[in-house]
């Protein structure tokens, strides 16, 4: 990993100082960048020693935060419920299968009238994605647990309550965590680009005004603190479903350890 | 006390879909199944045995005819008793929680049905895996940890610990090498004999069905019909030396002409159809 960190800063820094392309002479190399991240007193504003710096990430990772939490609480009952019960996935699944396509950004100006203010529509074009990445996986997960096990819980005295508890849930929650990474993923994608249409605060209004300012060092920053932040929020899904979905790593046995995710 | 977990299949009818797609799973399908009694029902894939054995756990009913146990009608077209702990399956493919421990999966049945609370119902689990599997140092793992073959004896022990009326034996040897297999046909052998339960084996498997079984049924194909009913009469308790036994060399070869007899009265009868 750290090889391939140092090829990548490399090839930045000679694309930006040797090439013969006017293109990436604009773009600050990577020690300009780096001077300015850690710089006490930095030329643009931004840096790990400025409170506004936190600022525009605890704004982000806030928005981020509850756009998921709200997907988690309400895509994995939804998922669970149409995957189990056939009539429900005949009435969501029909409106899922047509809100679905719409790109998350479509939904802006409709949020922005709708919801009170624009933090709420960031947030809500945020949770959107989230909701539909969660929901799905959800239902996927329920729909590939083998049936029989439903039958033997059943033939076992088992009541739906027991079944949806014991078979269903557990079943589904392999799917369910690669459901919530993938939403994850995509809540900070449709925030940046929210950020960047209504919000006064965060990481990705800071690059567009960094921009529009023609502050390039802050725009890096900006881009490389979103990839450590994300890069964290994807560790933390992960490492809890490791914790909740033990009998899977044990039962693989060694070969768990590069589980993909 | 009387024994119980005795089953008739009366006259029992298949139809799945409807008009000219309708497939005929079962047609005027009798056989009885004694209290105590270990029956084996031997057939081609295919031919509607797994029918039969989902209508008795209860997964689905025929559309003509009646299963009853102890004289109480399990099935029938209008009426579909639900699974219970009486009549438990063990499938083909296994079907233990992949999510929960041995001994969690063996005191599954106690717990859900509320018969014992849920410590008492993990110690029961523990004194049968103890007494009757051989198997407590695995008490702790997780069904992908253990062999199939263990896996398998697990699950007849998750059914057991019910104390159900029958037990419903899905193909459960298929995918096993000879020797698990040896050893399993052992294991069930021992459990029949201790236990008295009734034992419902589906399997494809001549052989292993004289070994196991008091009554042998031998099921054709489409619709899934009962051709011949096959008495064997090796005494009890039984072990796997006996397949080296004239006795059970003779009953093979009279089940296997007789099988091959019904084989070509049917390919000839299908000629006749074609012709």
């Amino acid at each position: 990993m750290f090889v391939g960190i140092s090829l990548s800063v490399a090839l930045w820094y000679g694309l930006v100082n040797w090439t013969p392309f006017l293109a990436f002479n604009r773009l600050p190399d990577p020690i300009s960048v780096m001077m300015e991240w850690i710089s006490r007193d930095p030329d643009y504003g931004l840096s790990i020693f400025t409170t506004d710096y936190y600022l525009h990430i605890a704004y982000s990772t806030y928005r981020a935060t509850v756009a998921f939490a709200l997907a988690l609480a309400l895509g994995v009952p939804l998922g669970i419920m149409m995957g189990w019960k056939a009539t429900f996935h005949a009435y969501a699944g029909a409106l899922l299968d047509f809100l679905r396509p719409i790109p998350p950004l479509a939904w802006v100006p409709i949020a922005i009238l709708i919801l009170p203010g624009d933090e709420p529509a960031v947030i809500f074009v945020t949770f959107l994605v989230a909701f539909f990445a969660t929901t799905l996986n959800t239902l996927l997960g329920v729909r590939s647990i083998d049936p029989d096990l439903i039958r033997a819980s059943e033939c076992l005295g088992a009541t739906a309550r027991d079944i949806l508890r014991d078979i269903v849930i557990p079943g589904a929650l392999p799917s369910i965590f690669t459901g919530l990474q993938i939403a994850m993923g995509a809540a900070w994608f449709s925030l940046v680009a929210g950020e960047m249409i209504a919000a006064q605060y965060g990481l990705g209004f800071m690059i567009l005004e960094s921009y529009n300012l023609v502050q390039y060092p802050t725009i890096v920053i900006m881009m490389a603190t979103l990839g450590i932040v994300g890069y964290a929020s994807s560790a933390l899904i992960r490492y809890v479903g490791k914790k909740m979905i033990r009998w899977r790593e044990q039962s693989l046995g060694g070969l768990s350890g590069d589980m993909p995710s | 006390m009387k024994p119980t977990g005795a089953v008739e299949v009366i006259n029992l009818q298949k139809i799945y879909g409807a008009g000219d797609e309708a497939v005929h799973a079962l047609e005027s399908c009798s056989c009885e199944i004694p209290a105590g009694q270990f029956v084996a029902l031997v057939g081609p894939s295919g031919c509607g045995k797994s029918t039969l054995l989902n209508m008795m756990a209860g997964f689905d009913r025929p559309t003509q005819g009646e299963i009853r146990l102890d004289g109480e009608i399990l099935v029938s077209p209008s009426i579909q008793t639900r699974p219970n702990s009486d009549r438990v399956v063990v499938f083909q493919n296994g079907a233990l929680f992949p999510w929960k421990t041995v001994i969690e999966n063996i005191a599954y049945g106690p717990t859900v049905q509320r018969k014992l609370k849920p410590l008492e119902a993990l110690d029961q689990a523990h004194a049968i895996l103890k007494n009757v599997g051989g198997m407590e140092r695995i008490a702790n793992s997780f069904p992908g940890q253990i062999s199939s073959g263990m896996q398998r004896r697990v699950e007849i022990l998750r059914a057991l610990i019910n104390q159900p009326k029958i037990l419903l034996l899905d193909e459960p040897f298929r995918a096993m090498d000879t020797v698990s297999k040896s050893g399993m046909h052992q294991h069930l052998l021992d459990i029949h004999q201790r236990f008295q339960t009734s034992v419902f084996l589906i399997t494809h498997d001549l052989g292993e069905a004289i070994l196991l079984a008091d009554t042998v049924f031998v099921m054709t194909t489409r619709p899934g019909t009962i051709k011949l009913k096959i008495d064997v009469e090796l005494p009890r308790p039984r072990n796997k030396e006996m397949t080296l036994t004239e006795e059970f060399t003779t009953l093979q070869k009279q089940a296997i002409a007789a099988v091959h007899e019904e084989a070509r009265k049917a390919f000839e009868r299908g000629e006749k159809e074609l012709a």
